[in-house]
């Protein structure tokens, strides 16, 4: 019972996972992508339809990657080349995404793959427990297991990483010790929008292998808020987007079991449960813990005085 | 690279120039717009002049077109007066959906007749929306909890939330199990006009329009609300209470765009249903912005919006194309509307120029 409920919480928990990570990169650069959830749909068809026509996942991915990161390109564009506003932007992007995945997916409703299937990776699929749910997933699990690592490893180890830190607290100081501020934020904006498409990909290629229009369903939302749980760290994501990917798997079982509570109310208790702990980590930064780049939200202009 | 620009800041340009510019934003994305339909096998020329035709070409059109326009200027308002305290309502969505249900719940089960009827299902529909947005609002004025993503999150469970009440409890019980409620009675329907579907929440818009612009430029409150948007730092300074201003200011934007779920609900459908609204709580977004906040330019803008979904419906019989591709349009304008803000506010000057250029 335990494994099957931990198994099913790290198949939910994946998709915003991806997204929370993508979102992160965004935030700590200082631009905020409201954008999530239309990229998430865009790397959900893209990666769909690219596997549907080649027959290779990894194929699917890659496109889905592709797809994202060049929709998060735009938002880079406006955001940081036309300084344009980044709420506006983000929202612009997720209507767009929402748009063309309608417009483009028609052709792919109804359509089936074969999706990521599991492989066990010897030994430690046998711990007892957690065994299973985390070591006899599918190869795109073990990736955001190395991607959390590798991100970390990213902004806390290497000086691309500073320099990127360094530019969402201060692009002024940024830009004064030589770091090219808006190629960085361009490339942060268009790679973690990548990683979003990724997210989407997973629900298209492995949790439910078919794209169903609009299926990313308020995860990219979530995400945004999931950003802030976490304190901006890639660690603390996986352990959010776990904690979602726990209560979607409850209100599953709930559902299976056949309880007489409405599916309806069940389906709220992601969303309530997310602004439940979006209130409380805000509450939390303001009491000084706060990990939040310091310019965030603000595009970079030289010759602003501040 | 033969030439090189330097980017100016310039003081804004004149107001000819920026409503050009708006223009001239909304005709590119438009033009890009047309590449998207061509790529998925609609020929954008027929697709354009359909959309024109339909909405605009008939006594018929035009009557649905100020149809759509009633909820698009009550969310459309709704939506800016929150943008003009620098405060995102993007809840309007689930605030039309609480509406509907305060305005059905007094149609169904009130028992109230003629003259009171109307009015209470008004009430209830303005109360509901305020207090499904006075959650964010709350959040947003003691604790500073981000409201975009708050008011967001709301429009999911206000959905789900209707369809708890249409598809169980509300159910009609003669319905055939459709996620119906019962007709309304005629008591709780608006008045039609010229044998079309034209109702009186048209006028109840522009009645909201006018008192909201008289709110806003011709009282002290409306005053506070632009001084706080523009410096709260400013205004709190001179004395004004910031907090219990965003928390009002927010609140009665949900409860204005609850009066749009009870103008759909006593106007249009009559009963309340799954999806009584197709996203006109996003597309006020865009309205809000495109009419840079204010109330006429936001009647205006909701009329041309309402030319494109009805268009949009027609094009969605005759070529299949899916609802949500409105969204794919409304969100290229958007991106050139920032693009636009751009070209308004910095101009690029040629740095040098060499011999082939």
């Amino acid at each position: 019972m335990l494994e099957i409920l931990l198994d099913a919480t790290v198949r939910a928990g994946t998709p915003i996972l991806f997204a929370t990570l993508g979102a992160i990169i965004n935030e700590r650069a200082g631009i905020i992508n409201l954008g999530i959830e239309g990229l998430m749909l865009i790397g959900a068809l893209s990666g769909f339809a690219a596997t549907f026509v080649s027959g290779n996942l990894l194929l699917g991915v890659a496109a889905a990657f592709a797809a994202a990161f060049a929709a998060g390109s735009i938002h880079a564009l406006v955001c940081v080349q036309l300084r344009g506003n980044q709420i506006v932007s983000g929202l612009a992007l997720t209507m767009f995404g929402v748009g063309c995945t309608a417009l483009f997916g028609r052709s792919m409703v109804g359509q089936t793959i074969d999706g990521f299937e599991r492989h066990a990776i010897p030994l430690l699929s046998q711990l007892p427990v957690i065994g299973k749910a985390f070591f006899n997933q599918d190869w795109l699990i073990y990736f955001s297991f190395l991607l959390v690592f590798k991100i970390w490893f990213f902004f806390y180890r290497t000086r691309w990483g500073l320099e990127l830190r360094t530019i969402g607290e201060n692009p002024a100081a940024a830009d004064a010790c030589g770091i090219p501020v808006n190629l960085y934020r361009f490339l942060a904006i268009a790679c973690g929008s990548g990683f979003v498409g990724i997210g989407g990909a997973y629900l298209s290629l492995a949790s439910t292998p078919m794209w169903i229009e609009n299926m990313s369903a308020g995860r990219g939302w979530i995400a945004v808020a999931l950003v802030i749980f976490a304190g901006w760290s890639s660690v603390r994501a996986l352990f959010g987007a776990y904690l979602f990917g726990g209560i979607t798997a409850m209100q599953l079982r709930f559902q299976a079991m056949g309880t007489t509570i409405s599916a309806h109310i069940l389906q709220m208790l992601p969303y309530i449960f997310t602004i439940v702990v979006l209130v409380v980590s805000t509450l939390r930064l303001q009491k000084g813990a706060s990990q939040q780049p310091g310019n965030l939200g603000q595009p970079y202009d030289r010759e602003d005085r501040k | 690279m033969s030439l090189q620009f330097r980017v100016e800041k310039r003081e804004q340009g004149s107001a000819l120039f920026r409503a050009l510019a708006t223009t001239a934003s909304v005709f590119t994305a438009l033009f890009v717009a047309g590449f998207l339909l061509l790529a998925a096998g609609v020929d954008p020329a027929a697709a354009y002049l359909e959309i024109l035709r339909e909405a605009l070409g008939s006594s018929y059109g035009l009557s649905e077109t100020l149809v759509k326009a009633t909820p698009l200027i009550i969310t459309g308002l709704a939506v800016s007066i929150a943008f003009r305290m620098q405060i995102w309502n993007i809840g309007a969505e689930g605030q039309i959906y609480m509406g509907a249900c305060g305005a059905t719940w007094v149609a169904l089960f009130s028992g109230l007749d003629t003259p009171l009827m109307l009015p209470a299902m008004f009430g209830a529909a303005f109360i509901a929306g305020g207090l499904w947005a006075s959650v964010a609002a709350l959040l947003r004025a003691r604790w500073q909890v981000n409201e975009v993503i708050v008011t967001l999150l709301m429009n999911y469970i206000a959905i789900l939330l209707t369809d708890y009440l249409v598809y169980g409890p509300w159910k009609n019980p003669d319905g055939f199990n459709f996620p119906l409620t019962a007709q309304f009675a005629d008591a709780a329907r608006f008045s039609e006009y010229f044998n079309t579907r034209l109702h009186s929440g048209f006028f109840l818009a522009l009645f909201c329009a006018l008192a909201l612009y008289l709110l806003m430029e011709r009282t002290i409150w409306g005053y506070q609300i632009k001084a706080i948007g523009s410096n709260p730092g400013a205004a709190r300074y001179a004395g004004m209470r910031t907090g219990l201003a965003i928390f009002l200011v927010l609140t009665l934007s949900g409860a204005i765009a609850g009066i749009a779920g009870f103008s759909e609900v006593a106007g249009l459908q009559h009963r309340l249903q799954h999806g009584i609204s197709p996203g006109y709580g996003y597309t006020a977004i865009i309205i809000a912005w495109l009419a840079r906040r204010s109330a006429l330019g936001v009647v205006i803008v909701s009329l041309l919006m309402g030319v494109l979904l009805v268009g949009g419906d027609s094009l969605q019989l005759s070529w299949q194309l899916p609802v949500a591709f409105a969204y794919a349009f409304q969100g290229l304008i958007l991106f050139f509307l920032l693009a636009s803000d751009f070209f308004i506010n910095f101009r690029l000057r040629r740095l040098k120029e060499t011999a082939d250029a």
